[in-house]
């Protein structure tokens, strides 16, 4: 007769190994190689939390010390590949197969060790794909969690950060995997619980607190005139003509810029109430005068940031907080929050190319995609309109004999050459050469031409949505390149005829003197600012402190 | 717009700095930049010049005093101090023993010698030095305002610690060798120059205030510095003999009180100041009004 | 570095002679432009040193665009850059020939 519970049964060997190394639940940070050399079998897949903040780093580290002999062949399906442990698992022969999202600065490592045949990668997902897969054909049997703090029965405090970790402890305790956490404090009670102790097996207190990077903070005093001049653009030029008020925003200083421009030129354009009241971000401290003006109504976060903790405990009408006090975000939903629920995507690259299709892929470097993909394509499976939505829609409609439907506005925002005159505009993606030498199935694409609603560049905003021809798309597209070499090759009369239709808008078109474009317009231009601008409840990380 | 009423002194350029320094209309700059005076030695090491060599030198009006007036400028070369630099201060200087205006401005903003010119940074520096002395012996005030991106290190702090008085913002570094030079040849342990919370309260305004070397400690606001470098034209130093020996035995005792402090955390709770950790993020009347009779 | 030069004819003579501008700091990224009045027969010549190599063609067309924006005539612009992209010398050149004109057309 088949065995309906050969999970349940490999579980209960798994746990009997570890017998002799668990007091409860509680398991001393010296035996952390020996739980994982008795839970993990060879081939297990494996997941090791870390995104682009969080870090389950001293879990990392055991596992990258264990005995390739006893655990090898793993197969890792993890969201970010951030630390050099991470990778140190397939130099050792500990791992050998990986699905992940995102590497970051182990991008040009990775690449290295995937041409040496060290790790063969399954896919490079978007972080929405790969926990839905958590949940289908990818789930772990052993996930590696970090918290903040655990009680005694294993309840886990995950603190403002808990990011990845309910999504992973959900795919695996529900499917008799084993769930391990390093936390950073064990305590009598947790303030509030974020994972139910009864989904954790284990809890190992890390001897330093686990690694957080502060992504998210933008130094103002790092924006240029030309970016705050792109920012005057979208706010007049897109979020005022759109009535956008559900939005997620990129990372770069290009956005963060926008956010500096709300309490005062998006103010004095009287759009107070009419724009960006609602958010899908990390709480980045750009955004406090934009709160603090009463712009922002809410903001649910994938992630938190360091030094915002008592900001955002001080403004809990803002931000999702527990009964704590502090932030509970969480990625997954706040990526499907930000793929159906907003009206707008906008955020850089590194190159775009005659398509308006856009890669941060550069040769030598398997950098992964993260979360812009699910936020940057047109949600083809909404239902509920938005006046953005339909206004989107309608552009991209006119003219054809089709049912009403929306569109998302999905906008790339480029300087039309980065820094060392690298064009950000291009006949041809690096993403193609990756593919082939790295033996890619497809060209990484960050975000697909034909989900692009707009390019915004310093030269002007191009509207994808209003090109009827693909020659008419890639008119727009070098119209606004500027002087690159595909800016240079534009046809100028159709370029002047894009421009006559509204396709192709320049600063003066929208009204907007760019003399105008100086820092003097940004709600503030150093760190000090913020922290003023937050009642001093910004605590900044110090290497952003200029005091 | 961060705030209407004032203008930063660190987001400015040096001549922004200079427009909103002086009594509008006031500036004669000399040797401009269409006279093209530049560094004789960067072109050489492929190295773009700048038309004024990053100082801006002339005289003015401040208050409708007659000053004359130096802007070292950041953005080129981090202010390092060239061969035509330094001759520009040095020029300056020695015009003032000859004209005898209320009193010089330094704005200084500086990493100090230029490593593209070597010796001739390095002579350049030492007649800095030189004519500034000159320029105090004669009675006319030398004051230093520095409140740059860039802070004021290496030769440019020396000559700043020469002059009558220094102004600065919290914002402003005044130091002898810079943050990277002293974890490089230190170490990373010793100092870590990305710790920007350590820089500062190491060699930023507050701690250069409550140590007593800047003089005045100001908002970054042009105005704040216009109002305190007017307030010290009228300050005349002491310079006899016996005040000397005082300053000097007054440094030995500041080493013999703080010598064997590890950070300046440790000084300023020495100084008694309460909850010193606090100092960093207060502005700058409430820092003021809590170290009131506690500098050293 | 690279020394480039360009010239432009057809310009109209300003009624008086502006004083000398200067805009921007030779910093990374960055540029000074420094625009003087000049008795050069009707001519505007541009003067580049640019520590980046190779971009002359670039320069060129930026070049163009601003004395289709700014039309003057006997003006010397000098200029040295440190690689700053077109979208700053751009920004530079017409803050500095705002300046000159002082919103003369």
């Amino acid at each position: 007769m088949r065995d309906w519970n050969s999970q349940g049964r490999n579980r209960e060997a798994r746990l009997a190994r570890t017998a002799s190394l668990a007091r409860g639940k509680r398991v001393p940070a010296a035996d952390a190689r020996a739980l994982l050399e008795a839970v993990l079998e060879p081939g297990d897949r494996v997941c090791l939390e870390g995104n682009n903040q969080k870090q389950a780093d001293f879990l990392a580290s055991a596992l990258a010390s264990v005995d390739p002999a006893k655990v090898h062949g793993l197969h890792m399906v993890q969201s970010v590949l951030a630390l050099p442990e991470h990778l140190d698992l397939f130099e050792r022969g500990i791992a050998t197969k990986l699905d992940f999202s995102f590497s970051g600065p182990q991008g040009g490592r990775l690449a290295k060790l995937v041409g040496d045949g060290k790790i063969s990668i399954g896919a490079i997902h978007t972080y929405l794909e790969l926990f839905g897969r958590y949940f289908v054909d990818l789930t772990p049997q052993v996930s590696l969690v970090a918290a903040q703090a655990a009680d005694a029965d294993g309840n886990l405090y995950t603190g403002p950060n808990t990011e990845d970790t309910p999504v992973i402890v959900e795919a695996t305790a529900f499917k008799r995997g084993i769930v391990i956490a390093q936390v950073n404090e064990l305590v009598d009670h947790v303030p509030r619980v974020d994972i139910p102790g009864g989904w954790v097996d284990f809890v190992i207190q890390s001897p330093r607190p686990h690694f957080i990077e502060p992504l998210f903070t933008r130094d103002p005093a790092q924006i240029s005139e030309v970016q705050v001049l792109m920012a005057m653009m979208a706010i007049k030029g897109i979020y005022a003509e759109y009535e956008v008020n559900r939005l997620n925003h990129g990372i770069g200083f290009d956005t963060a810029a926008i956010e500096l421009l709300l309490p005062t030129y998006a103010d004095s354009l009287g759009l107070k109430g009419k724009i960006g009241r609602h958010w899908a971000l990390n709480p980045h401290p750009a955004l406090i005068p934009a709160i603090e003006a009463g712009f922002v109504e809410s903001v649910h976060s994938f992630g938190s940031e360091l030094g915002m903790e008592d900001y955002i405990r001080a403004r809990p009408d803002v931000f999702f907080t527990g009964p704590d006090g502090s932030l509970r975000s969480n990625r997954a939903l706040c990526q499907a929050a930000g793929h159906y629920a907003c009206d707008l995507f906008i955020g850089s690259t590194l190159q775009v190319d005659l398509a308006g299709n856009s890669s941060t892929a550069t040769l030598g470097r398997i950098a992964g995609f993260g979360g812009a993909p699910n936020m940057g394509a047109d949600a083809r499976g909404r239902r509920h309109a938005s006046p953005s939505w339909l206004k989107a829609g309608r552009e991209a409609g006119e003219g054809r004999n089709t049912i009403p439907r929306g569109r998302k506005l999905v906008v790339q925002m480029v300087e039309t050459f980065r820094e060392h005159m690298q064009p950000a505009f291009v006949e041809r993606l690096d993403a193609w050469e990756l593919a082939e030498s790295a033996g890619m199935e497809l060209p990484p694409v960050m975000i697909y031409g034909d989900d692009v609603s707009h390019i915004l560049t310093e030269e002007g905003i191009a509207n994808l949505l209003l090109c009827r021809t693909d020659e008419e798309r890639e008119q727009a597209i070098r119209g606004v390149a500027g002087y690159t070499p595909v800016g240079l090759k534009r046809d100028r009369r159709m370029v002047e005829n894009l421009r006559d239709r509204g396709v192709i808008r320049r600063p003066e078109d929208l009204g907007i003197d760019k003399r105008l474009a100086t820092r003097d317009l940004l709600a503030a231009r150093s760190i000090k600012d913020l922290v003023r601008a937050s009642g001093g409840l910004y605590d900044p990380p110090k290497r952003f402190r200029n005091w | 717009m961060t705030d209407a009423a004032t203008h930063s002194y660190y987001e400015d350029s040096a001549r922004e700095r200079l427009l909103g320094l002086l009594d509008p209309g006031s500036f004669r700059e000399i040797l401009p930049p269409s006279e093209r005076v530049v560094s004789p030695h960067l072109r050489r090491l492929d190295t773009p010049a700048a038309f004024d060599d990053g100082v801006v030198v002339g005289k003015a009006t401040l208050g409708g005093r007659p000053v004359l007036v130096a802007a070292q400028e950041g953005g080129f070369m981090g202010g390092a101090v060239g061969e035509v630099h330094g001759a520009k201060l040095t020029g300056l200087l020695e015009r003032a023993l000859d004209e005898r205006p209320a009193g010089v401005l330094l704005l200084v903003e500086s990493g100090g010698v230029r490593l593209h010119e070597a010796n001739a940074g390095l002579i350049a520096v030492s007649e800095v030095m030189r004519a500034v002395l000159a320029v105090r012996a004669a009675g006319i005030p030398v004051i230093v305002l520095d409140g740059g991106q860039f802070g004021c290190f290496g030769g440019m702090g020396i000559v700043s610690r020469l002059c009558d008085a220094v102004v600065m913002s919290e914002e402003g570094r005044l130091g002898l060798s810079g943050p990277e030079v002293i974890e490089t040849t230190m170490g990373v342990e010793e100092f870590d120059s990305r710790d920007r919370a350590l820089v500062w309260r190491t060699v930023g305004g507050k701690h250069r205030y409550l140590l007593g070397e800047a003089a005045v400690l100001v908002e970054d606001d042009i105005a704040a510095f216009r109002a305190a470098a007017l307030a010290l034209l009228d300050h005349a130093p002491d310079l006899s003999l016996a005040a000397l020996e005082a300053e000097h035995a007054a440094l030995g005792g500041r080493l013999e009180r703080f010598g064997d402090c590890r950070d300046a955390l440790d000084i300023w709770a020495r100084l008694g100041i309460a909850e010193p950790e606090r100092l960093p993020i207060l502005d700058t009347p409430t820092f003021l009004a809590t170290v009131t009779d506690k500098r050293a | 570095m690279e020394s480039l030069s360009f010239e432009y004819r057809g310009g109209r003579p300003l009624p008086s002679a502006p004083p000398v501008t200067l805009v921007g700091v030779v910093g990374s990224g960055n540029l000074e432009v420094m625009v003087e009045p000049a008795d050069l027969g009707g001519v505007c010549r541009i003067e580049v040193l640019t520590a980046a190599v190779g971009f002359g063609p670039i320069w060129q067309a930026v070049m163009d665009d601003v004395f289709a924006r700014h039309p003057v005539a006997d003006v010397r612009i000098s200029i040295n850059d440190v690689g700053a992209t077109p979208a700053v010398v751009s920004l530079r050149l017409d803050q500095a020939l705002d300046a000159f004109t002082g919103g003369q057309p």
